[in-house]
């Protein structure tokens, strides 16, 4: 009988050991155990001093409960009363003191982490401004003069100071693998700072829910050379060029600019996009929504939820609604000689 | 006399039904009053859990439209302030009517109709809480209700307004409950009965209630500011008026932290009962569980920021919170090695309500360590908002605050009902739940440090949370299966369970088991009169030379057992129906405000006319009537 729950047991382990494998094997861009700046890596740091001190007293204290258990069960047929203790004033101070150190060990770390994480080292910065909208980010380089939304980028190996500001209700800003979380509170400027060691694409999502289209509320953090960064800000800083053909149908579609009334769908001449969307060397300059000026060079549409190419684009213009739920973007619609024109100017925005 | 009464108006008099549905709306017995908590919270568990599961299902895959995001939010909104305010709450009230009283040796709490009064408003304020189900719009900017989304111009619909409604009107129910059980516990105990002789379960039902008549004023004004902005157009908490959303933070958690010692209290009073009732030995450092406790409530106080530690409060803030919230660990330590201490070297007997208790010890370490984890605010930068806090909440509450209150139902039920409930159905339900809290809960701690938030509707199948997700969901099913069962149990039970003709099935320890089970309605016919802590344990046996307790034979004890005489010329608190119509009058008022000014009057009315008839009935029903 024994045997047989011990091998129930040992088989019980094997699965959850299979289990567990089969769940950390793909691949995750938001795990928190593979920092990538020294941010997230000194709070990671700090996490694993915390889970093994936990571990030890975990495995301390259940081990005992269940010994205590399995010792003093009652058997069968026994019926003798135990004797009965009432407490031991020694072990009571033992076991106020040992938490008290087990704290103790945690706590110095925790309070030097803190403040070690808490500003930007001394010497060359990246200032960066983040500002949240429902349900998406604008980043401003005030110091480089541009501007993008949901796609930041910023050079390897260079501290990136950022400031955090709310256009509307509470968000929180968080690159995992670079950074924890710090929230943005309207009328409540926050800072943080980050530093990516490596190259490459890191995720990032609003952690504060802020609303129905909170979970869509993502962005993507672009780790470069410093050489590729000044080329990205270079093309940034660029206006669009001339548009021709089914594009500059598009722009005046986009824009008030030389519209002459060929495309006529009655909503669009209402609803200018520009209205909200600003893209630079136009006339009106909307800021509800995210800055367009280089749509085309971004890799995801709608804050980091779908892929930049031609078949989503088109999905987003004849119903936003149906791809992220809530956002402000209407329902224009548009026909489809219309969203042709549109997308063959948006894809035209390098 | 009999002139003076019958010029008493009918609509003044005493009601005198003590049966069938108009008994239980004009009880003020303890002891019923406490079932109606039980079950009524027992429902909204239910309802909380369909809301949980439901949640669960739209989470098992990757861009899932099970439910639209708005409903999303709506249900894990109410699956938080059901589970918390409906459920476990007046779960905790449900044993607070039941067995106080009967553990210190009294005929009912101190303020009977108030009592009864705490009841009705605390089953009106749940369905005014829900009442936006009924119109499609619940409460669904988070129990937390960060502001400014709870502003008008960002929550568009009227589920806020129910929130603010709803936990304005339950706050009254839980002052009421909370200042009587202050006075019972205060004045009301057996001769002999000093505080350091109080079971622990009573004990933490003060402390408990302390922590209520202080922590619900907090909650209540930032309701009553919330309401004005939402109601009147005030900005309280709108920045773009200059108010202060971070004032709302601040106001939530200096209620919402010790809210959580609220749910957690009382499940370790119970724990506290079982533990030594199962293990044949007497609680181990009694005044050290009593005292860290205390210690704990106080605690509650200091810790608040914790939840608030990436709000920006700075590094100085951070690190203070962090200390205190470390410091709350020491007491919580002490708890658990005593309960140990407790289970050491007895004669330990694993009953189903045992079972739960020592569930509940192994899951609350769980719960605690996790917690430690982010007491810790640079870990917590990480974990903050995401399924890892998830997860530690609910072993704590779940694992924990619910656990203990099973513990305690499987315990007190053949108090209450004279029968036991099936042991076999019981340990089914036990290893149910417990599997099932595990196999849902515990992959949220790797979801959650994967980087997956909390309060998300939708994920990406890029971002690896599929499988994990998938499994917590199925967790969730062995979880219902378990409350299934246990339902199962609960009511063949009641119909056909073993019969328990002593009143003290588990050879108990305090008084509420020297009585016959169901108790009479006046509980003891002789007030007994205590000299020592496990009152009625001390009356069955004597210490033996060895230190082992000796039966002492029947006949000999003490003979303050309740068999005197049938009870008959007790006097006992009559019944009265003004309660009822106090309580309804009040939560008619507060739908008023969301209906018309004249709903409005006709509630204060109501309300009124419930306060003058309560203020005014005769202290007895007419001579010949009958009562009892």
């Amino acid at each position: 009988m024994w045997r047989d729950v011990t091998k129930l047991k040992v088989l019980l382990l094997l699965l959850g050991l299979a289990l567990i494998a089969i769940g950390c094997f793909p691949s995750h861009p938001q795990s928190t155990f593979e920092a990538a700046g020294p941010v997230a890596q000194e709070q990671l740091d700090l996490f694993y001093i915390i889970f093994w001190a936990a571990v030890f007293v975990f495995v301390v204290v259940q081990g005992a409960l269940v010994y205590t258990i399995f010792k003093f069960r009652r058997r069968a047929g026994a019926n003798g009363l135990p004797k009965q203790t009432h407490g031991n004033t020694r072990l009571e101070v033992a076991w106020t003191i040992a938490p008290a150190i087990v704290l103790a060990i945690i706590a110095v770390p925790t309070v030097d982490t803190i403040f070690s994480t808490a500003n930007v080292p001394e010497g060359e910065v990246l200032n960066v401004t983040v500002t949240a909208h429902q349900w998406w980010w604008e980043f401003d380089y005030p110091d480089l003069g541009i501007s993008t939304a949901n796609e930041l980028h910023v050079p390897v190996g260079k501290n990136v100071d950022v400031i955090l500001e709310s256009k509307d209700v509470i968000h929180s800003f968080w690159i995992p693998k670079l950074a924890g979380k710090v929230d943005i509170v309207p009328n409540n400027s926050n800072t943080m700072w980050f530093r990516a060691d490596e190259s490459g694409e890191f995720y990032g999502q609003c952690a504060e829910f802020c609303g129905t289209a909170h979970a869509q509320m993502r962005f993507r953090v672009f780790a470069q050379p410093q050489d590729e960064f000044d080329a990205w800000v270079e093309g940034i800083r660029a206006e669009p060029g001339e548009v021709t053909g089914l594009a500059a149908q598009g722009e005046e579609l986009f824009a008030m600019k030389g519209f002459d009334g060929t495309l006529k769908g009655e909503s669009v001449t209402l609803q200018r996009c520009a209205i909200c969307h600003t893209v630079e060397g136009q006339p009106i300059k909307g800021d509800v929504g995210p800055n367009l000026t280089h749509i085309a060079s971004r890799s995801t549409l709608a804050a980091g939820i779908i892929d930049n190419n031609e078949e989503n684009l088109r999905n987003w213009l004849r119903n936003p609604d149906e791809i992220k739920p809530g956002v402000a973007m209407p329902v224009l619609n548009l026909t489809e000689e219309e969203i042709n024109a549109l997308v063959a100017y948006l894809q035209s925005l390098q | 006399m009999a002139a003076v009464t019958s010029q008493i108006p009918w609509i003044l008099r005493r009601p005198t039904t003590t049966t069938g549905w108009v008994g239980w709306l004009v009880t003020v017995d303890h002891k019923r009053i406490g079932v109606l908590y039980g079950v009524t919270a027992v429902v909204f568990f239910l309802i909380g859990g369909i809301e949980a599961l439901t949640l669960r299902l739209q989470l098992a895959s990757s861009e899932s439209s099970l439910v639209s995001p708005d409903v999303f939010s709506q249900l894990f909104t109410m699956h938080a302030l059901t589970m918390i305010f409906l459920a476990i709450m007046p779960l905790s009230v449900a044993f607070f009517n039941i067995v106080i009283p009967l553990q210190i040796g009294a005929r009912d709490v101190a303020f009977p109709r108030l009592n009864a009064l705490s009841y009705w408003v605390f089953l009106f304020g749940g369905i005014l809480l829900n009442a936006g189900w009924f119109i499609g719009a619940a409460p669904g900017a988070g129990w937390f209700a960060y502001a400014p989304l709870t502003d008008t111009a960002f929550d568009v619909g009227s589920g806020m307004d129910f929130y603010v409604l709803g936990l304005l009107v339950l706050g009254t129910s839980s002052m009421a409950g909370a200042f009587n059980f202050i006075v019972t516990i205060i004045n009301m105990r057996a001769p002999g009965m000093t505080l350091m002789r109080m079971p622990v379960f009573t004990w933490m039902t003060l402390v408990t209630s302390f922590l209520l008549v202080t922590a619900m004023p907090v909650i209540t004004v930032a309701l009553i500011q919330l309401g004005f902005d939402r109601f009147v157009g005030t900005n309280f908490f709108n920045p773009s008026a200059g108010g202060d959303p971070v004032l709302w933070q601040h106001l939530f958690w200096v209620f919402g932290h010790p809210e959580v010692y609220i749910l957690i209290l009382p499940a370790m009073g119970i724990v506290s009962e079982i533990l030594p009732t199962f293990s044949k030995k007497p609680l181990f450092g009694y005044p050290f569980i009593v005292l860290s406790g205390v210690f704990i409530g106080f605690m509650g106080w200091a810790v608040w920021s914790h939840h608030m530690f990436t709000v920006g409060l700075g590094p100085v803030a951070n690190a203070t919170f962090a200390i205190t919230t470390m410091l709350i660990a020491v007491p919580t330590g002490v708890k658990i090695f005593n309960w140990m201490g407790t289970l050491w070297g007895g004669s330990i007997q694993l009953s189903t309500s045992m079972l739960f208790a020592i569930g509940f010890i192994v899951l609350f370490i769980i719960g605690g360590l996790s917690g430690v984890t982010h007491a810790s605010p640079p870990a917590d930068a990480q974990q903050q908002d995401t399924y890892y806090i998830v997860a530690h909440l609910h072993y704590v509450l779940f694992g924990g605050s619910i656990f203990g209150l099973f513990a305690g139902i499987y315990y007190w039920f053949p108090k209450v009902t004279g029968r036991l409930m099936n042991e076999g159905l019981g340990k089914l339900n036990f290893w149910l739940l417990f599997a099932g809290m595990n196999l849902t809960f515990a992959p949220m701690h790797w979801l959650g440090l994967d980087g997956m938030p909390r309060r998300i509707n939708t994920y990406d199948s890029s971002m690896g949370w599929d499988f994990w997700n998938l499994f917590a969901t199925m967790g969730s099913w062995v979880i219902a299966l378990g409350v299934l069962v246990f339902i199962w149990n609960f009511f063949t039970s009641l119909r056909k369970g073993e019969k328990d003709e002593t009143g003290d099935p588990w050879d108990g320890r305090t008084l509420e088991w020297s009585i016959s089970s169901p108790p009479p309605p006046h509980n003891f016919t002789e007030i007994p009169t205590v000299h020592s802590r496990d009152a009625f344990w001390d009356r069955k046996y004597t210490e033996g030379p060895d230190g082992r307790p000796v039966p002492i034979p029947a006949g000999a004890a003490a003979s303050n057992g309740g068999h005197a005489d049938d009870g008959h010329g007790i006097h006992l608190p009559g019944l009265s129906y003004f309660p009822l119509a106090t309580a309804l009058g009040m939560v008619v008022a507060a739908f008023g405000i969301l209906i018309h000014p004249v709903v409005i009057v006709v509630g204060i009315l109501v309300m009124m006319f419930g306060i003058y008839g309560w203020a005014f009935e005769p202290a007895d029903p007419e001579p010949g009537s009958e009562s009892h």
